[in-house]
């Protein structure tokens, strides 16, 4: 599969990680659409379930988060992992056009994490509420909030 | 002279069908549903950040509170996920006893489902039934680790402890007892008018939508796709059990009925063929007592009651994972419910709800 994506999209694998029986490539991000829709439609390829798409905070780097992308092969039975790199307030493009249940896992990275994702229909929070200030899943964002008022009692 | 008016209806966060938490906003024109927004995350209490700040195995308890219907499958996909980032092998005998209690587990999920499902359309007899059997269950499981809903019944290399003397025997007993008592659920439902009225052709999900969707489990299966992880992705000692994964044909409310009644019949076939080859030996394998997985990123999957059940874990080197997901099916599957009741009446909105299956601790995490 790997081949196929380098042969067809030259330059656009950036580096490929082996662990533990998985594959993980990481994808140049303006590619990264039309790498989507070539894994779906391809008869030989036919990704057509997105099993997970998540978030890795990474605030060291320049482009500090990692968007991991899970998928599988419903008639062919085989897997890989997709991942691209963005920057604070860098959106990645979204993949809702492509497998429809991006749209929940979206709004959750978009939430918890503040990527934004380019294209998506309807992106807005869905497990906090919409006056919620940060976004908990980022590194700097302390495990007990930072408010701790309540918490004074304890 | 006659218009019709589009009405707001609010169904939830506290409403008896919702099984837990969950807040529908309907569109209705008269009592068609035309559109429906899903409103989640009122019991969102931040477990995937929590564990950050967790040792590995301090982390289990945690997985326990996700789907708290099948807690076991939240304890077995964790354990396998971080045995397979460590590359730690789990004693046979280990193994043996996770797949009985954890196709325990299916059934008495499905016990829930398929007891409150019957409720929520009126059939409360069933619901007594479903009780009682999962009544014989939660005491296999109490007296195994001595808690009937937070099981944290395995470790990261095997099993905290064996299954006490006589327990294989009572297993035996309740292998031998299930299907009368399942066929006393069939017969009340299977062919009942009013069953067949509330659940055939309702709540189609087809089975491109289904994939388009990442919907799993028996929801998947009755749409006719044949994906089932046990088969697919085999883990643990699944290979050398034969069981069939049931498929249906219409994609409907009662085809997903049928399918979840056969999976609790294939899973007492499992754990029949388990207790015969139930090998003796030890039940824990060599772990250090203070885990550090090398560098490197796993995402492991296992069939849950309510489908893929996926573990997401980056490892720095350090004794607490970097990144924890939790891919918990219900919160996956829940994203269909607007597609499946477009177009339906309200009383359908309930069937599909308790046909999805969904628990909103593994909607929310």
């Amino acid at each position: 599969m790997l081949d196929a994506i380098k042969e067809r999209f030259p330059g656009a694998v950036q580096s490929v990680a082996y662990h533990a029986g998985e594959v993980t490539a990481l994808l140049d991000k303006d590619s990264f659409l039309s790498i989507c829709r070539f894994l779906k439609d391809d008869p030989a390829l036919r990704m057509d379930y997105l099993s997970n798409l998540c978030g890795v905070d990474f605030p060291d780097r320049d482009k500090r988060f990692e968007v991991v992308y899970h998928l599988f092969s419903v008639p062919k039975k085989h897997r890989i992992n997709l991942k691209i790199r963005v920057a604070d307030q860098e959106p990645a493009p979204s993949v809702t056009g492509i497998w429809r249940t991006a749209n929940w896992h979206e709004r959750e990275a978009f939430d918890l994490l503040g990527i934004p994702f380019e294209g998506h229909p309807d992106l807005r929070r869905i497990l906090l509420t919409d006056e919620w200030q940060g976004h908990p899943l980022r590194k700097e964002y302390p495990t007990r909030g930072h408010d701790r008022d309540h918490l004074k009692l304890r | 002279m006659f218009r019709t008016e589009m009405m707001d209806i609010n169904m939830g966060p506290q409403h008896p069908s919702t099984h837990g938490v969950l807040r529908l906003k309907l569109v209705l024109d008269g009592e068609t549903v035309t559109d429906t927004d899903v409103m989640i995350g009122y019991l969102h209490r931040g477990v995937e950040k929590l564990c950050e700040s967790k040792n590995y195995h301090m982390i289990e308890p945690y997985t326990d509170r996700l789907d708290y219907v099948a807690a076991m499958y939240e304890n077995l996909g964790y354990v396998e996920a971080v045995e397979k980032l460590m590359g730690v092998t789990v004693p046979e005998r280990a193994e043996y006893i996770r797949v009985i209690t954890a196709e325990l587990q299916r059934i008495a999920s499905h016990l829930v489902w398929l007891g409150t499902h019957a409720l929520d359309i009126g059939a409360m007899t069933v619901f007594f039934y479903c009780f009682r059997e999962r009544e014989i269950l939660l005491d296999l499981f109490e007296a195994f680790c001595g808690a009937r809903l937070t099981y944290n019944a395995y470790r990261i290399g095997g099993l905290p402890w064996d299954v006490p003397p006589g327990w294989t025997d009572r297993v035996r007993h309740f292998v031998k007892i299930f299907p009368e008592r399942q066929k006393e659920y069939a017969t009340l439902l299977t062919k009942n008018r009013i069953w067949i009225g509330r659940t055939k052709g309702v709540g189609i999900l087809k089975a491109e939508d289904a994939i388009d969707f990442g919907v799993t489990g028996p929801c998947l299966r009755a749409a006719g796709v044949d994906y089932d992880l046990r088969k697919v992705h085999p883990y643990s000692v699944y290979p050398r059990f034969n069981f069939d994964v049931p498929l249906g044909e219409n994609s409907d409310t009662y085809d997903r009925y049928l399918v979840r009644m056969e999976e609790m019949r294939q899973s007492l076939r499992i754990v029949e063929q388990a207790l015969e080859q139930l090998p003796a030996g030890d039940i824990m394998g060599k772990v250090p007592k203070r885990i550090k997985p090398p560098v490197g990123e796993v995402y492991h999957v296992v069939e849950g009651p309510r489908g893929e059940l996926g573990f997401y874990i980056v490892s720095q080197g350090e004794d607490k994972p970097y990144r924890m997901r939790f891919r918990s099916p219900s919160f996956v599957n829940l994203q269909a419910l607007p597609h499946m009741i477009q177009g339906s009446l309200v009383a359908d909105v309930v069937a599909v709800i308790g046909t999805l299956d969904i628990v909103l601790g593994d909607v929310d995490r």
